[in-house]
């Protein structure tokens, strides 16, 4: 038995400790809004935040998380950055597909909550790690200095 | 000046249920089909609380479909756009086939263009009657009564219906045959930026894609598919995957094997511990090099002709100059966000199937065939799309899921690891091109020769439909049917046959060569994604061959394509054409006249000592004639472009005995944020039919990229990717 505390609410899951947590969230709690995207950590989709940290959620065993809080895009509106990064994405329209967003989100108010003001070069080392295939990095961009601004 | 329709539209109401106007649209069809059965191709529903709602035919895969569809209806009906709803259609070819390809598919760039009236129409019908209900009930002449926001008002007495009070009366009203729509000086929605209407729940992961399915007592299963293409599974030993903690069954299939557990972690697990032999079969020597081999060795044979004007050999014989090339695009995977996943329930009386698919009527056909049960047995569940770029196009994940689910009892969704969604993707062909040109003494091209060999996409989509559809070859046409006979691909020559360029003498073949085993399939901006790359390539070498500005030579081209030109000199003047760039930078120009737009772009490449390429910037001259939504033109090019900078860079899929190299984003590489480029588009104001938007702004980046490469370096770049050629250059 694993407890997690996810979004501010405890959750008692019976799985091995070296479940990765997406799959927890995902399949077993029914958080959906956490993505698979590669497995690996190479893509970012699976973003989500252990104790205020953004950390790859596919490659981050279940007991890693365990005691700490942990934020899903289903919650980061109800912090002050994540609230942020949601409304200048509404704001610059910057979904298309909207699959890899959760992710973009995540990793986006992560870096909002520990540098207020970031530069292009903050946002190009805390948002590489978040592929887009439809492509909607100019706007991402845009949108954190806007959240940002 | 209101306009009528020029061509006969039905259109007929008829009680929703639960109470409420049901208006269905048709499209102009033979009068004798007309006959035979009403084809509607969309329903829009008005409830009795004044709700409306559009029953989605397209889907949503990033393109803004979902708030273009809502424009053009409500622009007509009178309402705000907020006051539309949606809702999936369900899987049904005689109600919502695009009316561009016969079937009720998403792709092409054709949702808009095909749409565009129909759409209007159908709101404007609906209009039509609701504010004649309000007429009559106030006992006035219907031309003193508007319809605004949602209401019906008269104009000299200020009285207000709400459409949700005039509903029940209006279906029973018979529905004009003519129905005036709004001149374009009048259009509140259509030209002006509208909000997307999926943004807020994609911002907060409301949104449900097909792989967030969740159903009671629903497993999941996760597979693999016999590495080498056209193999078989010999045999499976799953003691030890039986014993992983959630595992409930491996299910064995021809050439595949599947692990379904409680949750997707034990799956994996699962199949990794299962001990696979595979017979391999004939391809398990196959190569990338065998492939091109025979690609080359076709290419050298006549093909079937998809263009002649003129006389080619004669004005080639008599040119000053000759030049020729040979040009390369490799296989690529499509790798959508969203791994392919379909999640599928069997039961002896029926087959539910959710997933996000652009072809949901091939869906129900496939299940309803490989299940034995009646079509109408089979429900599609579509849903968001994480992705499609063509690769929802295709059923074969569906088939497989299907093939899962009838040895599983209940619900089991079936998820793609990306290993395997990359490795057993269905690919853009590998295409070899033979193209050369003849120059006159000022360098212009007075013979033009373009040789395309490659696999047909089209005629593998085409036999699983023909003669089936009478309904895909009216779509197609006489053209379209006249071609297939012939064995001509007209996708594989989109962008190739009819170059916008003056060329007094121009001869373009078609030779198919399937690739042993490699299934293929439709990528983002299809034949022009290929051909565009080649002729954009080529142009500029016939500018540099002759010592011209490569944007001045297509020019003097183009006096008979006033469009062309105009998004041509655009997109030069934008990018400042002409201005000094640091030394080893450069920019390239393209020009593309497909999907009934037109588009040029000038892309600036810096490459560094060590031959590494970025992009630091694109500009984008865009006519697609009438916009709808200004901001998805916009964001779609910005995608299109990325999109298209990926594949040129890096993508490239590759098989050495028998099997796909390359495994997830490690070494299929996507371009990242910190990688792209600044974006810049300029929209054209135009009066002409609308144009696709979707892929063109993939398939003329490319060539933008490579001229731009060979401005900054001497190096032409004649084989996509780019990747590693001018490191050994350098070296």
């Amino acid at each position: 038995m694993v407890t997690l505390s996810i979004n501010g609410k405890a959750h008692t899951v019976d799985v091995p400790g070296d479940m990765p947590l997406l799959w927890v969230l995902r399949d077993v709690i029914g958080l959906t809004g956490t993505k698979f995207g590669c497995g690996m950590a190479l893509c970012g989709a699976c973003t989500v935040h252990v104790a205020g940290r953004p950390i790859r959620s596919c490659v981050t065993p279940v007991a890693a998380a365990a005691g700490k809080q942990i934020t899903t895009i289903e919650g980061v509106g109800e912090t002050p950055s994540g609230r942020k990064v949601q409304q200048a994405w509404l704001d610059l329209e910057v979904v298309q597909c909207g699959y890899c967003q959760s992710g973009q989100i995540m990793s986006a108010a992560a870096l909002l909550a520990s540098k207020p003001h970031p530069t292009d070069a903050d946002i190009d080392a805390a948002l590489a790690g978040n592929i887009c295939r439809c492509g909607t990095y100019v706007r991402i961009r845009a949108a954190i200095k806007r959240a940002g601004g | 000046m209101a306009r009528t329709l020029s061509r006969r539209t039905f259109l007929e109401a008829s009680a929703a249920v639960g109470g409420g106007l049901l208006l269905g649209f048709s499209l102009p069809v033979p009068r004798r089909v007309q006959n035979d059965r009403f084809a509607p191709n969309a329903f829009i529903r008005v409830d009795r609380d004044g709700r409306v709602t559009l029953i989605m035919h397209k889907v949503e895969m990033g393109q803004g479909t979902y708030t273009s569809m809502p424009m053009l209806l409500a622009e007509e009906l009178e309402v705000d756009l907020s006051q539309v709803q949606l809702e999936h259609a369900p899987a049904d070819d005689a109600l919502y086939a695009e009316p561009l390809f016969g079937v009720q598919e998403t792709g092409g760039s054709t949702s808009v263009r095909g749409n565009f009236e129909p759409l209007r129409r159908a709101g404007a019908a609906a209009r039509t009657l609701l504010v004649a209900v309000a007429a009559q009930a106030w006992k006035v002449d219907a031309a003193s009564c508007r319809a605004e926001r949602g209401e019906v008002v008269h104009g000299a007495t200020g009285r207000k219906l709400g459409y949700g009070a005039l509903v029940d009366k209006a279906a029973t009203l018979p529905v004009p045959r003519t129905v005036p729509l709004k001149d374009p000086k009048d259009w509140k929605l259509i030209g002006t930026p509208a909000k997307r209407l999926d943004s807020p729940d994609k911002v907060n992961g409301a949104a449900q894609f097909g792989i967030d399915v969740q159903l009671p007592g629903m497993k999941v299963a996760t597979l693999a598919a016999c590495p080498v293409f056209g193999g078989k599974l010999a045999s499976v030993d799953d003691s030890k995957a039986k014993a992983i903690a959630g595992v409930q069954q491996v299910v064995r299939l021809d050439d595949a094997v599947a692990v379904v557990a409680d949750h997707m972690w034990a799956a994996k697990q699962g199949l990794a511990a299962l001990e696979v032999r595979w017979d391999e079969g004939p391809n398990a020597k196959l190569s990338t090099a065998d492939i091109v081999r025979q690609l080359a060795a076709a290419s050298q044979q006549p093909g079937v002709v998809a263009r002649k004007d003129g006389d080619v050999a004669g004005a080639m014989a008599g040119a000053a100059r000759k030049v020729e090339a040979v040009y390369e695009v490799p296989f690529l995977a499509h790798a959508t966000m969203e791994p392919v996943n379909c999640t599928v329930h069997v039961r002896r009386d029926g087959c539910d199937i959710w997933v996000g698919t652009q072809v949901p009527t091939f869906a129900r056909t496939a299940a309803a065939k490989l299940t034995g049960l009646p079509r109408e047995r089979v429900q599609v569940h579509n849903h968001l799309l994480g992705g499609g770029f063509g690769r929802r196009l295709e059923v074969d994940f569906i088939i497989r899921a299907v093939q899962i689910a009838t040895q599983v009892s209940g619900p089991v969704k079936v998820v793609w690891t990306r290993e395997e969604d990359i490795q057993h993707d269905m690919y853009r062909p590998y295409y070899y091109d033979r193209i050369a040109a003849g120059l006159d003494e000022r360098g212009r091209p007075l013979a033009w020769s373009h040789r395309i060999a490659g696999s047909s996409i089209e005629a593998r989509v085409i036999s699983q439909l023909f003669p089936k559809s009478l309904r895909v070859i009216r779509a197609g046409g006489v053209h379209r049917l006249g071609a297939m006979i012939k064995g001509l691909d007209l996708d594989a020559v989109e962008g190739a046959a009819e170059p916008p360029y003056t060329l007094p003498n121009i001869r373009v073949e078609y030779v198919r060569q399937e690739p042993p085993g490699v299934p293929t399939a439709f990528w983002r901006g299809v034949g022009p994604t290929h051909n565009i790359f080649v002729v954009e390539s080529f142009i500029d070498e016939l500018a540099a061959a002759t010592q011209q500005d490569p944007f001045q030579y297509r020019r003097a081209l183009l006096d008979q394509r006033p469009r062309a030109k105009a998004v041509l000199e655009l997109a030069a003047l934008q990018a400042g054409w002409g201005r000094p760039l640091p030394p080893g930078s450069g920019r390239g120009i393209s020009l593309l006249h497909a999907f009934g737009s037109y588009i040029a772009q000038v892309a600036e490449v810096s490459v560094s000592k060590q031959g590494d390429v970025r992009v630091p910037r694109v500009v984008c001259a865009v006519d697609c004639g009438i916009i709808v939504n200004p901001d998805t033109v916009t964001a779609q090019l910005e995608s299109g472009v990325i999109f298209g900078i990926t594949a040129a860079l890096f993508g490239e899929i590759t098989i050495k005995d028998g099997r796909v190299e390359q495994h997830n984003f490690n070494d299929y590489r996507a371009l990242r944020i910190n990688e792209a480029p600044a974006i810049e588009v300029h929209l054209v104001k135009s009066g002409e039919a609308p144009g696709g938007i979707g892929e063109p702004g993939t398939s003329a980046v490319m060539p933008a990229v490579a001229n731009a490469i060979f401005a900054a370096t001497g190096k032409r770049i004649r084989k996509l990717p780019v990747k590693e050629q001018l490191r050994e250059a350098k070296v």
